[in-house]
């Protein structure tokens, strides 16, 4: 009598999950595989002939093999703000786990004010401006690293704080020099957590589509997330092309998912959760 | 240990904990961050064109306290933060407790609800845009299926807010589910144990053992996602634009439009009401959500 209730209530869930969650991508895939005439009905069918690689082709030589030099852009962009942001936080927040002083108030607070305050945009972009960074790839990395500092610091400082000092002392007594101790002792011990942090924060920077907006105009420096917008200027229903486009973008992370599901989610549970 | 030797590990410890690792995020921290924060609160008050700046005093936050359509993006920021906020406690909360349970196909319930998290947002919004279309859109003409005149969800001016709202938890949700797991398996079995002994219902249960014990959680999702909603921007604009009219405006999308249109000072003095927005909001939120109860 239980099971059979359990049964039907996990047959539902399946199916209202099916329809709420799985229905929306099944959609976008549908679409990806029409022409154009019969995506312009924006109707939940089986397309009639198989266009996906003819809709591939005509994405990525919109506008000048836009779509190339987007993928560039963010891959560079991710990779390289990622790599930064992991020696930055790492060092921070290993300094700030291990030394109490009178500065870790202050530097907490700057975290917090760092996870909560929305970035001043026209400030931003006259200073960036005046650093000649305005436009330009170094530019949007800096600010990327900025703007996720706190949240890699947060991840970093509570693993290192799980970590035992008398490590730290026991590596100076076996004749290790300071430096060494932070680069070739800590550094290795916490690749778990920067497993977690390349994972997400890599997620969020490739899906960044306001800071790219403000920071990052003109087409030679468009990312991923600005190039959907080709097909609303230019083709105005190009709904096929649209969707192709939406499901190349949406398989980066979903090879993430699919590999680091379980860091993904311990990432943003425990980062949540200190934040 | 020596009294010479105290000294000596002293300076040791201060070297091996250097000050200066802090120095490289310090700087990139301070100058991209802070500096554009502290020089908003001066820019704010200044008719701005990015070459020069007319200091105007406090005109351009009574112009925001004056434009009808720069108070609606005030109060639809407001609501916008409290529907999804509110909505994702519910519902990831129920999400979380069903997926704790013995349910079957627990994996493909659990990955199914989170992936939207990691997807782009301006393609959800593209998509949602699409599938909300009032006659060719894959909802409405469901619902017509079963007999019901599905409602113009991004062109009537009093559901538009609402409708990105909605996406915005279809979005989200996954993430509250997850931090409500974690927050439910810590809580110890002892409890439902004792609550079993003592004759409780699934009801009780759940009202006087997982709701008060999953209060951390519940703080979380509901500070991260109040911040998030209140901050949000692409959503709104992948979706409505803003529109129709100024209908689901907030104040991050107020912010870009001004910028857009040159109005440098006056889109700054967004950014500062938003700052105070959120810090209005949110710090006596916090504070409210992580107090101690009486009883602990």
């Amino acid at each position: 009598m239980r099971s059979r209730a359990s049964l039907f209530g996990g047959i539902a869930a399946i199916a209202a999950t099916f329809v709420v969650f799985v229905i929306p991508f099944l959609f976008i895939i549908l679409m990806a595989f029409k022409d154009k005439q019969q995506s312009a009905l924006r109707d939940f069918s089986w397309p009639n002939g198989f266009h996906l690689f003819e809709n591939l082709y005509e994405v990525i030589k919109t506008r000048n093999w836009m779509m190339i030099t987007a993928f560039i852009n963010s891959s560079l962009i991710t990779v390289v703000s990622v790599t930064l942001l992991i020696v930055l936080a790492a060092m921070v927040g290993f300094v700030l786990a291990r030394r109490k002083t009178k500065w870790n108030g202050l530097i907490e607070f700057l975290i917090l004010a760092g996870l909560m305050i929305p970035p001043a945009v026209v400030p931003t972009i006259w200073l960036l401006q005046g650093l000649k960074l305005f436009g330009t790839l170094h530019g949007m990395i800096l600010i990327q690293v900025a703007y996720n500092l706190p949240f890699s610091i947060i991840l970093y400082r509570a693993f290192i704080a799980t970590i035992p000092r008398e490590l730290d002392e026991a590596a100076v007594i076996d004749g290790a020099r300071p430096l060494d101790v932070f680069f070739r002792i800590i550094l290795p011990l916490l690749w778990p957590v920067t497993v977690t942090n390349i994972v997400v924060q890599s997620v969020g920077i490739f899906n960044d589509f306001t800071n790219p907006l403000y920071y990052l105009p003109g087409n030679q420096n468009a990312t991923v997330q600005l190039t959907l917008y080709n097909f609303q200027s230019q083709f105005s229903t190009a709904y096929n092309l649209l969707f192709t486009n939406i499901l190349l973008i949406t398989i980066p992370p979903l090879i993430v998912f699919m590999f680091f599901n379980r860091q993904i989610v311990a990432g943003m549970t425990a980062g949540a959760v200190k934040g | 240990m020596t009294a010479s030797a105290v000294p000596a590990l002293k300076i040791q410890r201060r070297s091996l904990y250097p000050g200066w690792f802090y120095a490289p995020a310090a700087v990139v921290y301070s100058v991209l961050f802070l500096a554009p924060t502290l020089a908003s609160l001066y820019f704010s008050l200044t008719r701005w064109t990015l070459f020069d700046a007319t200091f105007i005093g406090f005109d351009n936050f009574a112009q925001f306290f004056r434009e009808p359509f720069l108070i609606q993006g005030l109060v639809n920021t407001v609501i916008y933060a409290v529907i999804t906020s509110g909505l994702k406690v519910v519902v990831g909360m129920m999400l979380a407790v069903m997926l704790t349970s013995q349910i079957m196909a627990r994996g493909y319930l659990r990955s199914v609800i989170f992936f939207p998290v990691l997807v782009s947002t301006i393609g959800v919004g593209m998509t949602f845009t699409v599938l909300m279309h009032p006659t060719l859109g894959m909802i409405n003409q469901s619902l017509a299926l079963i007999g019901i005149k599905g409602p113009g969800w991004l062109v009537d001016p009093k559901l538009a807010l609402f409708s990105v709202a909605l996406v915005d938890v279809w979005k989200g949700v996954g993430l509250a589910t997850v931090i409500y797991i974690a927050g439910l398996v810590a809580i110890p079995k002892d409890y439902y144990e004792a609550a079993r002994i003592d004759g409780a219902t699934k009801l009780q249960n759940f009202f006087y053992v997982t709701l008060p014990l999953s209060r951390p959680a519940t703080a979380t999702v509901i500070t991260l996602s109040f911040i998030g909603g209140l901050r949000t921007f692409d959503l709104i604009w992948a979706m409505t634009k803003g529109g129709p009219g100024f209908a689901s405006d907030t104040v991050a999308s107020v912010i870009y439009k001004q910028y857009q249109a040159g109005f440098y000072g006056l889109s700054t003095a967004g950014n500062v009401v938003l700052f105070i927005l959120i810090a209005v909001l949110v710090v006596p939120l916090t504070m409210f959500l992580n107090r101690k109860q009486g009883f602990e």
